[in-house]
């Protein structure tokens, strides 16, 4: 078990900077998502982390030890590919026994890890098969049972449920939690899918452009977001952002009228859609509907405030017609406020 | 990444208009006729050759193999000079094999898995030896050669056959390796493998199919050249070199023999690497 | 990769790039330097004798002659023989296989096979004399009978070299997109317009290398004459081969080698531009 600390690592390739100083800490057992969109440098990041690639600056340490200048095999981690890497020509048994045997652990000791990862993940039917006679599920077993047979101090995940199918990937997803939670293994899992990453992890680095936009647990992240990216990215339907102006410390919006943490500026107010209702009697903020799109658990309405775009989720028996103009009430504790020109989240008063 | 070569232009069923009878009997007319074109010289010459010095002059010929026997053919292998140049050739081909794969392999890895400066340079050295008559810089390599007592050797030819299959192996190794997906090294690493190890444990077995098919087309390179071989040697000859050599004072059934003997293994060699043929000049074309 | 590992991959291209520095750039130097150096000194020399000689001109002629008629025919064939393999559907591998045989097999040995056809009491005139064609044992390989010889060898190259190119070819046809063909054919393509507009265009890739590595080929041609013809029909690598191995005049042989060369790259830099592939038209 081991704690990691990235400090201020930073890569570019060419003239092309994926990582622009990074810094993060991950504690013993934790078990922290790298969430972003592609290109976000994520990748780049736990690559750094694995040793497979080289940063041009900064360090990594890992267990009080600094791991920046070791080749992989020397850092003590194991790894989970996206495509799973699990070696063709070997049966799954030797698969998971990879990383044993080159520790030279002896037989025994390597038959025992190997049926227990196996066991972990429910594949000890399949040990003396090749990975060509398993199913893409299958194989990402092998492949997670690989890496949890060496007891690593530390996991690294690199998008490992991104090549299942829908189905398959809720399965393994609720799956991969039990186990890991049981192995207790410090882990950094890189994804760009947001429900992965709210269900797994104890904290969320949301990467964006190079940086770490913010770290926070799930909650955090999707209640108070730091950016309007991430805003924008967590959330489904995303964060609504309608500009408005504030004036002597109020912003005022048809006939509603909100308190702001500015006193005059022009700032966006961030809305969750589902942290809205219909007022009953149409005041409020005034939402045009153009759309209503019937989800089952709610009503999904895609329209315009203020002739920006937004979309807001009501219960299903909600009676709203396209076309209708709607009233909206907001709860001002739960609205987010972006400064519009760095586009960060302003603290609330 | 090759076993798909050669299946794929399969037609899909759904694609096919179904071939009328009366043009499907047309195909396959011509396609007996492409496969008698191709084998019946192999057919006749095997005839020749076993059928001896009465086989050769007989008229009119029958098609058909009457008084066949090994004997004309072991009477060929007797000859002096044929057997010590099988042996040279194999030598040569066997040498050729190791250099090419030796020499060329590395590269192919070092192309397929690094971008480096000067890479397009490499490359481009490579295909330019396509543009170039390579058996003919055999021609002043002779004076060379002689001074460093090459000259004549199965050795020194085996070197020129390597410039010929080299870039070869190059373009054939890379794509085998571009076959192999990097995350399989990397897990390696990660679980413990230098990158020596990686690369044996992982890669090479993953590869050797794919080497083996290199190996083979260096061989039949090197076994079919004819030119260089004659150039750089005199008694050394490799069978080749010996056919050319005697071509005009040797009587036909030998010149028969000794053609069926340059066939044989490269009909046997095309065979086991047939799987390979095509996603090998797919990616040497390109 | 990582910076760490900057020098591997230096080291791992260093030998091929030694050796090919060894074996193939310094040649082509030397071979270079030999054609311009004779006894007199630096110069033309070599030149003029190899351009003075009787057979010069013939060589040049019977090269470039069988070169513009060899090498269309085998991409024809090829194309022919690829087409009809698209349309096979069982046995295609064993078709395969043997329509690539002749890949395995050396000039030299082509020529031999074939003179077992050809030569007079081969199975050729056995035929044409079953036929009542012709009276008896007759000679088709002699200086005197120019044009048969010459069908002789064309056979023999066509028969042995259009492998290859079918190899190419099909490998070729095998990336272009199954969509394209029937795209085509949903808007109302019959097969040969599928064929000229879509199939050819998408092949000029594997055409141009297939056209580039037989047109070097041709130039060299050397064996497959000798095992049918002898010396009834000059060629120029026949030419250096003389002069290098039975004159022992290493410079006109060198002159030759370079013409062939030169030659060699015109072609390869000709079909570079007429073929010009334009990488946006292709897949």
């Amino acid at each position: 078990m081991a704690d990691i600390v990235i400090d201020r690592v930073a890569k570019s390739f060419g003239d092309f900077q994926a990582l622009k100083e990074v810094s993060l800490s991950v504690g013993d057992g934790e078990f922290v998502a790298l969430l972003g969109p592609s290109g976000c440098g994520k990748t780049t990041l736990l690559r750094i982390i694995a040793g497979l690639e080289t940063q041009s600056s900064g360090r990594v340490v890992i267990g009080g030890r600094d791991v920046s200048g070791l080749a992989p095999r020397e850092r003590g981690l194991a790894m989970v590919f996206q495509n799973y890497a699990v070696f063709p020509h070997m049966t799954v048994f030797e698969n998971i026994a990879f990383g044993l045997r080159m520790q030279k652990v002896g037989q025994v000791e390597v038959k025992r890890q190997v049926d227990r990862a196996a066991a972990l993940l429910h594949i000890d039917q399949y040990l003396d098969r090749y990975p060509a006679k398993l199913s893409g599920g299958q194989r990402q077993r092998v492949a997670v049972a690989r890496a949890l047979a060496v007891q690593p101090a530390v996991l690294l995940m690199d998008e490992p449920l991104s090549n299942l199918d829908a189905l398959l990937r809720l399965e393994m997803r609720t799956e991969l939690k039990a186990v890991l939670r049981e192995a207790g293994t410090t882990t950094i899992y890189v994804t760009h899918d947001q429900t992965e990453a709210m269900g797994l992890a104890d904290r969320i680095a949301v990467m964006y452009g190079g940086r770490i936009d913010q770290i926070g647990t799930p909650l955090e992240v999707y209640a108070t977001p730091a950016t309007r990216f991430v805003g924008g990215f967590i959330g489904n339907p995303p964060m609504n952002f309608i500009k408005v102006k504030a004036s002597g410390g109020q912003i005022r919006v048809g006939s509603a009228s909100l308190p702001a943490p500015v006193r005059d500026a022009e700032i966006d107010l961030g809305l969750r859609g589902e942290d809205a209702a219909l007022s009953a009697d149409g005041s409020g903020i005034p939402f045009d509907v153009r759309v209503v799109e019937p989800m089952g658990s709610h009503l999904l309405l895609t329209g315009a405030i203020e002739g920006q775009l937004a979309r807001i989720v009501t219960p299903p028996t909600a009676r709203v017609q396209a076309g209708e103009r709607v009233g909206l009430t907001v709860d001002p504790s739960r609205l987010t406020w972006i400064d519009a020109a760095t586009g960060r989240a302003i603290a609330r008063t | 990444m090759t076993a798909t070569g050669i299946t794929t232009p399969r037609p899909a069923p759904t694609s096919g208009i179904a071939v009328p009878s009366a043009r499907r009997f047309l195909l396959w007319t011509g396609i007996v006729v492409l496969l008698i074109w191709v084998l019946l010289p192999i057919y006749f010459v095997a005839l020749g050759a076993f059928g001896g010095r009465l086989g050769v002059f007989r008229w009119p010929k029958s098609i058909w193999p009457t008084d066949v026997s090994v004997a004309p053919m072991m009477q060929f292998l007797g000859i002096e000079g044929v057997f010590s140049a099988l042996i040279n050739s194999l030598i040569a081909a066997g040498l050729t094999v190791l250099f090419s794969v030796l020499l060329g392999a590395p590269a192919g890895y070092a192309l397929a898995r690094y971008a480096f400066r000067g890479q397009t340079a490499f490359r481009l050295m490579v295909l330019l030896t396509r543009a170039f008559p390579l058996a003919i810089l055999a021609l002043p390599l002779t004076v060379s050669f002689i001074r460093f007592g090459l000259y004549d050797t199965p050795f020194g030819v085996s070197l020129i056959h390597t410039v010929l299959a080299l870039p070869f192996a190059v373009l054939v190794t890379q794509s085998l390796f571009m076959g192999i997906p990097r995350e399989y090294e990397e897990a390696a690493w990660v679980f413990g493998c230098t990158r020596l190890q990686a690369f044996m444990k992982v890669v090479l077995p993953l590869a050797l199919p794919g080497l083996a098919a290199t190996a083979i087309f260096a061989f039949v390179i090197s076994w079919n050249e004819v030119f260089a071989a004659s150039i750089l040697t005199v008694r050394e000859r490799t069978l080749t070199a010996y056919l050319l050599k005697v071509l005009s004072e040797s009587p036909l059934h030998y010149r028969f023999a000794g053609g069926f003997i340059l066939i044989i293994p490269s009909v046997l060699f095309i065979f086991a690497v047939r799987r390979y043929l095509f996603a090998v000049w797919g990616i040497a074309s390109k | 990769m990582t910076s760490r590992a900057s020098w591997i991959p230096y080291a791992l291209i260093a030998p091929a790039v030694l050796f090919l520095a060894a074996f193939f750039i310094v040649p082509l130097v030397q071979t270079i330097w030999l054609s311009f150096s004779s006894e007199e000194g630096v110069g033309l020399a070599n030149y003029a004798r190899m351009a003075g000689d009787l057979n010069f001109s013939l060589a040049i002629r019977n090269t470039f002659l069988l070169t513009a008629i060899v090498v269309p025919l085998q991409v024809a064939l090829a194309l022919l023989m690829a087409v009809m393999l698209t349309k096979i559907e069982r046995g295609r591998d064993l078709v395969l296989w043997v329509l690539t045989i002749p890949l395995g097999i050396s000039d030299l040995a082509a020529g031999l096979a074939w003179l077992a056809i050809l030569q007079n009491t081969g199975y050729l005139n056995s035929a044409l004399y079953g036929l009542g064609l012709i009276p008896g044992p007759t000679g088709w390989l002699t200086q005197e009978t120019p044009v048969a010889l010459f069908i002789g060898i064309v056979l023999a190259e066509l028969w042995r070299a259009t492998a290859i190119v079918l190899v190419i070819v099909v490998a070729g046809i095998q990336l272009i997109p199954k969509e394209f063909a029937e795209a085509a054919e949903i808007f109302g393509a019959r097969p040969w317009t599928r064929f000229r507009k879509i199939t050819l265009p998408l092949l000029k890739p594997s055409l141009q290398s297939a056209l580039i590595l037989r047109t070097v080929l041709a130039f060299e041609v050397f064996a497959v004459v000798y095992a049918l013809g002898g010396t009834n029909f000059p060629v120029l690598a026949g030419e250096a081969y003389t002069w290098q191995n039975i004159n022992q005049n290493y410079g006109v042989a060198a002159a030759y080698a370079v013409l062939i060369m030169a030659i060699s790259l015109a072609a390869t830099a000709l079909y570079l531009s007429i073929l010009r592939v334009r990488p946006e038209q292709q897949p």
